[in-house]
This record gives C-alpha cells, structure tokens and sequence, in this order.
C-alpha cells in the first residue's frame, strides 16, 4: 500500500513538497485516521452480524453440522469486511465531499444541459464501479453458461457480465438524468414511476424468459454503497438550490428511478443476445 | 497485504494461483473506478474549472477505494457465494424435511427454507445503516407522524416477507412476473390514497434496503435453492430475490404511511371535534 501511495504521489512534486512541510500534523491526521478506520470496520462487521446470527442458528440448531470450508468461509468474511470498510473510508475521504460540492456547485451554475450531462455520467459511472453489481453479474454469467444459453468460454462470459454490467449502469445514467429533470420541472413522480410500471409489464411480455429474473434483480443490486450517497447529494443538492422544491421531499425519488430503469434496458439487452 | 495473512497450510501453487488471481481483480477494479474519477476530476477542471481540493486525501483514497474493493470481492467469492449455496443445498436436502430420501416437491415441505429467507431479510435490514439514514428523514419529512424505529421494521418486514415469497417461487416454480405485476398493481393503487409527501420516500425505501452484504447472499441463496429444488431451472428460476426484497417495502411503507395518518386523523378530530383538519 506505502509502495503505492508513493508512486501515486512522484507524479505530483507538489504534493511531496506539502507531505513534507507536514509531517507534525500527519502524526495527528494518522491517529484521527485510525480512529475513523476502526469506527468504519466496526460499521462493516454490523454489516455482517445479523447474517452471522442468522447462520450459525440455521447450522447450530436446525441442520446441527458445520458450515463446510469453515476456514475459506471465515477468512472470506474477514475479507469482506475490511475490503468494505476500506472502500467507504476511501469514497468517504475523497470521491464523496467533491462529489457533493460538485452536485451543488453544477446546480447553481444553472448551466442545466451541463447538470443533466453530469447527472448521466453520475449514474452510469458509480454504477459500473458497484461491488455488488460486479458480483452478481459475474454470478449470471456463469448460471447462463450452466444452462447452455451463451458459450462457456471465459471470453464469453466475460463480455456477457460487462454487457449486463453496462447496460444496467446506461440505464441508471438515464434514470439520474430524468430523476434530475424531474426535480427541476416538478414532475409529480407517481406518474413517472406508473409509466415506468408499465414498460416494465410489457417487456416482461416480449422479453426471453431467462433474462427476467436477473433482469428484475438489476434493479435492487444497482442501488447500494457508491451510488445512494451521491445520489442523494445530487438530488438534495438541487431541491435545496431550486426555488419551491423542498429538499426532503423533491430529494427523494431519484434511488426509486434507478432501480425501475435497469429492469427495461437489461430486459432489452436480453432481447439483442439471446 | 492481506494475502500474506493467507499462507497458512495451503499448497504453494494454489497460493500462487491466489495471488494472479487476486492480481487480476484488482486490476479490474482499477478499471471499475476510473470512471467516477474521470467524472470527478473532468469536471471540476474543465467545467468549473477549479483545482481539486486536497488531492492527497483524494489520491490516498482512490488507493483504498481500490484495494478495498478488490479485497471485498475475493471475499465475496469465498465466503458469502459459497455460504449462500450450501446454505440453500443443505436447508432443502430431503433427509433434514422428513427423512425420506425422495425428491421433495410439495412446498409446504420447505418451511426451513422460508424461514431462513424470512430471518435473513429481517436481521440484515434492520441493520442496514443507509435506512436509518432514509429513517431519520422520513421522520422529519412527516413531522413525527412517522418514526424511525416504526418505518425501519416496516420495511424490515418488507424485505423478509419479499425474499419468503421470492423462495417460495423458486420452490414452486411459478412465473417471476405474475408476482411482480401483482406487486405493482397494489403499489399503484396505494399510490392514490397514500399521503402524498409519503410517496416519494416509499418509492426509495425499496431501493436502499438491499446492502453490498446482502445482496450477494441473496442471490447466492436463490441459485443454490434452484439447484437443490427437483425440476428447477437457475437460469430462469434463480433470480427474483432481490427484485421481491426491493419490491415489497414500498407496499408495506405506504400501508405504514396509510395506517398512522389514519390514526393521527382520527385522534385529532376526537380532539378538535367539528375542527377540520388537513393532512
């Protein structure tokens, strides 16, 4: 990791040179830093507890066996949590605050052909980098190849995973862009989100029965640790800038247009594949 | 890093095999956030055309970003992906429902399963800190009408209901869609009687309930569910837990929303008799 840091920061003398100049104060930022970090691995691990719980019931009183692989499984949780506790403190020290600012900044601009470019770029950008959207598209690549319906080469599974991981972060992109536009004319969103009900209805109808289910998934996975905080951001940012919105009630409403959108477009990516 | 942690009394040349593979994510995953940090860094030069604001903070956490998400996924691969499936595998084997080796396809032979599906959504929701986040704010947003605690085991029960429900398809092999479209039928109806600064919030609280942690475990369960269940297909039947678990706490939010507005009314009309009362 210092390996890394270090290289990173060759590029920029600037940055060496203020390293330097600060070497009382980072004695302080690093111990604040440690603070900060357990707090966020004890935050992780509450992640992982209820599942922990849950699980050693199951196996303890009802299936009284235990877990196998009991040693992977608990060095992949240990893994798992302090990969996300490193993730969330990493977005949580640089991409969120800019971010932010960034949202409110555009906002106010009031350029709004750049707000909307932004707002698409938002989208489709946290999305693709979504870990649990990685996951679980790697996962129905491979069920896909099991049942015969892509080639079970690596190389296509692979472009079958990125093609579902792209066109659901497209499909958030234009969800956050409408999300967006609708904050700034005051849409009501029931309408929106009904008519959005409906195209959902009728490509269940056309679309081929195998994509369904992971296309109805892609709703839910899209949704979670880089795209919901700056999302709302966005969206609170705007209401709070745009006169006659109020930010608790025109701020929501952009997580619900990107979990309805990437069932449609995934549906239609099953329509072009399959 | 973390990998020396891993030797262990495994094979050198399945640790060898970790590391390339461990090279390999993380490479990837170098090219999952170079987007966001293209976006960010784009924009704030070239469209407001601002120097970044403490670029150490932002390089050293691109670097954790990094790492940490790559960590997150080897984790993911051999902890919750397995768990799920041998969870499923084992909860659905025909010796632990009755002790008869046959294949099992009645559902109501398959109520560790529900439970499971049920206590997992529960438990992981009530703790999911994003909707304690959303809590809060409903909380403000209906001025007290709503609290915390009672929209978080609202949507709670949501979610173990939804993933009950996705796994007693997956059993019984009915069609995802049907459920869906039923789901939204209710939801749109409930849309017209909900208290309208409600509506929004409930939309969104199907969204944020399904964590990093969960989501994987989820999925995993319903494959390995669709596997272990005679005559079902993981490609068609596998998928659907998530969607159930996003779909569900919008109806139990709004009939949350519906019930205490409800209730809230009728104390203040016993209040203010005759008075009028806006909602």
């Amino acid at each position: 990791m210092d390996g890394k840091l270090s290289s990173g920061s060759r590029n920029n003398g600037e940055l060496i040179f203020r390293v330097f100049l600060s070497n009382d104060k980072k004695q302080v930022v690093m111990s604040s830093n440690l603070i900060i970090m357990l707090n966020k691995l004890w935050d992780s691990f509450k992640d992982l507890l209820p599942i922990i719980l849950v699980i050693s019931f199951f196996q303890i009183i009802v299936l009284q066996q235990p877990l196998p692989n009991f040693v992977e499984v608990l060095f992949g949780s240990i893994m798992v949590v302090f990969g996300l506790m490193l993730f969330v403190q990493g977005l949580e020290m640089g991409l969120f605050p800019i971010g932010e600012n960034m949202a409110q900044a555009l906002a106010r601009k009031g350029s709004l052909s750049w707000l909307l470019i932004f707002a698409f770029l938002l989208g489709f950008s946290t999305t693709v980098a979504e870990p649990a959207l990685i996951a679980v598209s790697a996962e129905a690549a491979a069920i896909a190849a099991e049942g015969g319906l892509i080639s079970s080469t690596q190389e296509s599974m692979k472009s079958y995973a990125f093609g579902l991981r792209i066109s659901v972060a497209f499909s958030v992109g234009i969800a956050i862009l409408i999300g967006v536009l609708r904050i700034i004319r005051g849409w009501p969103i029931h309408y929106l989100i009904i008519s959005g009900y409906i195209l959902v209805i009728l490509m269940t109808m056309i679309a081929p029965k195998e994509i369904i289910g992971i296309a109805f998934d892609a709703g839910g996975v899209t949704t979670s640790t880089i795209t919901v905080p700056l999302v709302a951001a966005l969206g609170v940012g705007l209401a709070s800038i745009i006169k006659g919105r109020s930010p608790l009630l025109d701020g929501f409403g952009l997580i619900a247009f990107a979990s309805l959108l990437p069932m449609i477009f995934v549906m239609g990516y099953g329509l072009i594949i399959f | 890093m973390a990998l020396l942690f891993f030797n262990g009394n495994r094979k050198i040349e399945q640790n060898m095999n970790f590391i390339f593979d461990a090279g390999t994510v993380l490479l990837a995953t170098i090219r999952d956030i170079l987007p966001i940090l293209l976006l960010i860094i784009g924009f704030q030069l070239f469209v407001l055309r601002q120097p970044i604001p403490q670029l150490r903070r932002l390089v050293i956490g691109g670097v954790y970003v990094v790492i940490g998400l790559a960590m997150f996924l080897i984790g993911l691969e051999k902890a919750l992906f397995p768990v799920g499936k041998i969870m499923a595998a084992q909860l659905a084997d025909p010796t632990l429902l009755g002790g008869k080796k046959i294949a099992l396809v009645d559902w109501t032979s398959y109520g560790w399963i529900y439970l499971f599906a049920a206590l997992i959504g529960f438990s992981t929701t009530i703790a999911e800190p994003s909707l304690l986040a959303v809590a809060i704010k409903a909380g403000e947003v209906s001025s007290g009408v709503i609290s915390p605690w009672g929209l978080r085991i609202t949507v709670a029960i949501g979610v173990a209901f939804g993933i009950a429900l996705g796994t007693f398809r997956i059993v019984t092999g009915t069609p995802l869609y049907l459920y869906i479209i039923i789901g939204y039928i209710i939801i749109v109806l409930q849309t017209f009687v909900t208290p309208k600064k409600m509506i929004a919030l409930a939309y969104d609280s199907g969204g944020v309930t399904t964590s990093t942690v969960t989501v994987p475990l989820v999925a995993a369960l319903g494959l390995g569910l669709s596997e272990a269940v005679p005559g079902r297909n993981p490609a068609i039947d596998g998928f659907g837990l998530i969607a159930f678990a996003s779909l569900f706490p919008i109806i139990t939010v709004m009939g949350y929303a519906q019930i205490s507005h409800w209730f809230v009314n009728r104390s203040l009309k016993k209040n203010s008799q005759g008075e009028k009362n806006e909602v």
